[in-house]
């Protein structure tokens, strides 16, 4: 309970004291190119073979001769939208982006370079942590998208290539009885799970203190809390939204 | 002038500092110095706001930083400069934007101004030719110096320096101590300097205060250091051998 205290306190005063709205647009753009442009290509990877074997799992799956081979699609595009491309591309997030926040900030802290931040009467977590913050509420939801896209995609290739179903049977399943809401609750979730990486690894990080072994205890509690998190998020999500 | 009255600090049951008062000169090098562990940068984190202190308060030119409100505070801190064990660079930034930094944040120069002002702080500091390296392609002591041209790059009326020669060798040492006091004498400003290091103690100790296990135990210039009359400073002074055998001959 005095961590989840401290977080929030952390997280409070995240909007004390903040410095001028051009540094922060400047820090922003900064974090969304490190946060989405160098994640992106690991999300349409993962995403695009994630697509690819839930195609052929579910076709191996479904050998009725009673359930048309249309549904295959309909399985990849309910699971990709619904839970891979949001739930276990946040896992992914919190691995890659989670932990350099939190092994950033947290050689920021060893090194001094906090409190040199401080001492010039800077904000040091405003000024470190919002934009990271920012920038994943603004980067998450479009790899997600990307994910999803590249999912969907990976899925029609495999099951083209395989003969698992026909291009037309794909897109079929894949705009058969389709429900919108679903995007949008996929993108909700997506906020929610960025907000969670960002400030929990940067709350983890921030609060370092010791040397290098402390740095890598950091990152890996980092990722470890944000996944909890996630995973106990996305429960409440589906209960609550679904 | 900065001034210190009975500052105390714990660390769980452990007392680090026990009501420690002095004053800081304007336009002096004022050093702190004292074994390992005797509480020397707690002090030092304590007087700039990195640390509270449980007792006692520290006034900057009488204003009290201590009680101050969030935006005193925060206004002192913007005439504090402060030099970093480690120099304490932004590993992403080079040298110019590392020096540039506080001028970003802290003022509306425009950037041939903010420019101007980086390559006077630098070639102050003996560094030209480095603004576009990064704090990994630079030597310990042209860390240092970058630390020192950010500290002054804005014009502040108190420099801190927590042990500036840790690291460095006895020349680059030297020439860092030299550059720290020939910057006090010529902007005027307020030095602290925390060291352990005797030839920095000697040679711009023009104000001292000696801590042992958290208390102070002596305040004086570097003149009076050998006739002091206090065995644990004594025994600081002349830890080596030859200082030993010269005690009293030596004269400051």
């Amino acid at each position: 309970m005095k961590g989840f205290g401290r977080y929030i306190i952390f997280l409070g005063s995240l909007f004390v004291r903040r410095e001028t709205f051009k540094t922060y647009y400047n820090l922003v753009f900064e974090e969304c190119v490190q946060i989405g442009l160098k994640s992106i290509l690991l999300f349409m990877l993962v995403s695009t073979f994630m697509g690819a074997v839930t195609t052929l799992q579910t076709a191996a799956n479904l050998i009725s001769p009673f359930v048309p081979r249309f549904v295959i699609a309909q399985v990849v595009r309910e699971m990709t939208i619904l839970e891979l491309a949001p739930t276990i591309m946040a896992v992914i997030f919190a691995g890659k982006v989670g932990s350099s926040m939190a092994g950033g900030l947290g050689t920021m802290r060893i090194t001094e370079q906090i409190d040199a931040l401080e001492v010039m009467g800077i904000n040091s977590s405003s000024y470190l942590v919002l934009p990271k913050i920012l920038a994943s509420l603004l980067m998450y939801p479009l790899l997600v998208i990307v994910a999803a896209v590249c999912a969907i995609l990976g899925g029609y290739l495999v099951g083209s290539i395989t003969g698992a179903l026909t291009p037309t049977e794909y897109v079929y399943g894949i705009r058969y009885t389709f429900n919108p809401y679903f995007i949008t609750f996929a993108l909700i979730k997506s906020f929610v799970f960025s907000f969670l990486i960002s400030s929990i690894s940067s709350f983890k990080g921030y609060y370092t203190s010791g040397g290098a072994l402390e740095v890598g205890i950091a990152s890996t509690n980092a990722v470890t809390a944000s996944i909890i998190a996630v995973l106990l998020s996305d429960y409440f999500l589906a209960y609550l939204l679904l | 002038m900065i001034k210190i009255k009975n500052i105390s600090k714990s660390f769980a049951d452990k007392t680090v500092l026990s009501g420690i008062s002095g004053e800081f000169e304007k336009g002096k090098t004022n050093l702190i110095i004292g074994s390992s562990g005797t509480g020397k940068s707690v002090l030092l984190k304590c007087i700039v706001g990195l640390l509270q202190p449980d007792t006692g308060n520290v006034f900057f030119d009488l204003r009290n930083f201590t009680e101050a409100d969030k935006e005193m505070k925060s206004e002192i801190r913007r005439e504090i400069g402060m030099l970093f064990q480690g120099g304490a660079l932004f590993d992403s930034k080079n040298v110019e934007d590392n020096v540039m930094f506080p001028l970003d944040i802290l003022t509306r120069m425009s950037i041939e101004e903010k420019k101007e002002r980086v390559n006077f702080c630098l070639q102050r500091v003996g560094l030209e030719g480095v603004n576009k390296k990064m704090p990994s392609e630079i030597s310990g002591g042209m860390k240092k110096r970058v630390g020192i041209a950010r500290a002054i790059v804005n014009n502040p009326n108190y420099l801190f320096c927590d042990e500036p020669n840790s690291g460095l060798d006895p020349q680059t040492s030297i020439l860092i101590d030299e550059l720290i006091l020939e910057i006090t004498h010529e902007f005027d400003i307020t030095t602290v300097v925390v060291t352990h290091d005797m030839n920095s103690v000697i040679g711009i100790g023009e104000k001292i205060m000696f801590l042992y296990k958290g208390n102070k135990l002596w305040d004086g210039s570097n003149k009076d250091l050998t006739n002091s009359g206090v065995k644990e400073l004594d025994d600081f002074v002349f830890t080596n051998k030859i200082m030993r055998n010269l005690k009293g001959s030596i004269k400051f």
